[in-house]
């Protein structure tokens, strides 16, 4: 399912496995569980997570066989994502996801929820796959697109192409900060990045408090907006 | 003054002679007509391409013939009449179960750039015609609905404030930068009505929902919808 890895202030969070790593709910239940240890570690606020996966995916989406044959389990999974990205945005540790697989619909929309996206260039895409596979994309989602995808024409040919976007297109859209040659080139970066944010110190818990002002609108979408509004008012202790 | 033809996939709204295409009660309701008729006629792979002939894509709203009625306040009734008027041409635009694209032959100002905008894709060229939000110059106030549209479709603070505060007249290459049209790269009405048909083909190929592509399309502009009294429609099952 997944690995959680501790790397002196680096926690490595891997979706393990040849799969597709679909966002089923054990899969979800287990990344929400770890996010959660990694929050009570001691030294979280002093610390930065990575995300990555094993394989030709980072994560192909919901488990749509898995909703058809059970339709209330959409609702589930949805719900369970939902709360995950809550928890990331609230993380209070930068993250930095290093994409070395496919990314599609709820896949893409995990990968986006970290601060910082690196990815491979040789191969793999970005893919919204929603309009080719006429799948619902619930709003929240839409909330994500627009906190993380800045110019219009991008979301645009995002959402309304289907575009597999690949590294280098993905960093002229703004939605990929660097791309890499390979798959162990990317998790390469994201650890000398991690280390580098690390070296600067700071905060995690104010960083936090930071990320969920600043993505306030897709904290709405996901936990809804007095969760949202009462996280923000929760005093920071801030340094004067 | 405004004509709907099919060809193939494509459905060709023309707003035809050689005038400004100024946008009179009659010729708003025309294009309301013609939009409604390509909806009922659509299917998976349609696509609308809209254009003119001559100098002028539209050079917005007939203030002359608001300027008739004799008085101010009729004039003012007048030009309501026509904002209001034109309201349900952006929504069916933003409706249109379709991928929409606009050829720019000529200069597109005030609700003729708003026409131009309630497009997915924005072709104009580069040696002829202006981009141009009259308002300023003329003292007109905006309705709602299009500073709604220039938020959503253009995304930088720069060229909201070009184009609607310092009424600049933007040529072809000029908009590319600013994000506001797609491509200028066409010297004449034949290269951007063509650039615009390959592009449509292209689409069209998809074979998309229409239905779904609407839906999604108005999930990315949701104060212009809410403005517009639009609904993005939930639909069925996914394909696997």
């Amino acid at each position: 399912m997944c690995s959680l890895e501790k790397r002196d202030r680096l926690f490595i969070l891997k979706l393990t496995g040849d799969g597709e790593h679909r966002l089923n709910p054990n899969l979800l239940d287990s990344l929400r569980s770890t996010i959660n240890q990694i929050r009570s570690d001691p030294s979280s606020s002093q610390s930065v997570l990575i995300t990555t996966s094993d394989g030709k995916f980072f994560s192909n989406g919901y488990d749509l066989a898995l909703a058809e044959s059970n339709p209330s389990l959409s609702v589930v999974m949805d719900a369970k994502l939902r709360s995950l990205v809550a928890d990331l945005i609230s993380l209070p540790m930068p993250t930095i996801a290093a994409v070395t697989g496919h990314a599609s619909a709820a896949g893409c929309i995990l990968a986006m929820s970290h601060d910082y996206v690196l990815m491979r260039r040789d191969r793999g895409f970005l893919y919204m796959s929603e309009l080719d596979i006429e799948l619902i994309v619930p709003a929240w989602f839409m909330a994500v697109i627009r906190g993380k995808i800045g110019s219009p024409a991008a979301r645009r040919d995002v959402m309304l192409t289907a575009a597999k976007v690949t590294a280098d297109v993905g960093v002229k859209m703004g939605i990929v900060d660097s791309a890499y040659g390979s798959a162990t080139e990317t998790v390469e970066a994201a650890i000398k990045l991690g280390e580098e944010i690390v070296q600067r110190g700071g905060d995690g818990h104010v960083y936090g408090k930071m990320r969920e002002s600043l993505l306030r609108e897709v904290l709405i979408h996901t936990i809804g907006e007095y969760e949202s509004g009462s996280s923000v008012v929760r005093s920071t202790g801030s340094k004067l | 003054m405004c004509t709907l033809e099919k060809r193939g996939v494509l459905f060709l709204l023309t707003l035809t002679g050689d005038g400004e295409h100024r946008f009179h009660p009659d010729t708003i309701a025309t294009i309301l007509s013609l939009l409604e008729q390509a909806k009922s006629q659509s299917t998976r792979g349609s696509i609308l391409i809209t254009t003119a002939n001559g100098k002028f894509f539209s050079n917005g709203f007939d203030l002359a013939w608001a300027q008739t009625a004799g008085s101010k306040t009729g004039a003012a009734n007048r030009l309501h009449q026509m904002v209001e008027s034109f309201k349900p041409v952006v929504a069916a635009l933003l409706d249109l179960p379709m991928p929409t694209i606009a050829a720019l032959n000529g200069h597109a100002a005030a609700a003729g750039l708003m026409l131009a905008l309630s497009h997915d894709y924005v072709f104009m060229r580069k040696d002829r015609g202006v981009l141009y939000m009259s308002e300023v110059d003329i003292g007109l106030s905006m309705p709602d609905y299009f500073s709604a549209l220039v938020r959503a479709k253009i995304g930088t603070s720069a060229a909201r404030r070009e184009l609607l505060l310092s009424g600049k007249k933007i040529r072809g290459e000029e908009a590319v930068g600013f994000g506001i049209v797609d491509s200028a790269a066409y010297d004449s009405e034949e290269g951007v009505v063509e650039a615009s048909v390959r592009l449509g083909e292209k689409l069209a190929a998809k074979k998309w929902s229409g239905e779904v592509y609407a839906s999604i399309r108005k999930s990315l502009y949701p104060e212009l919808c809410g403005i517009l009294g639009l609904e993005a429609r939930v639909f069925a099952t996914p394909k696997l």
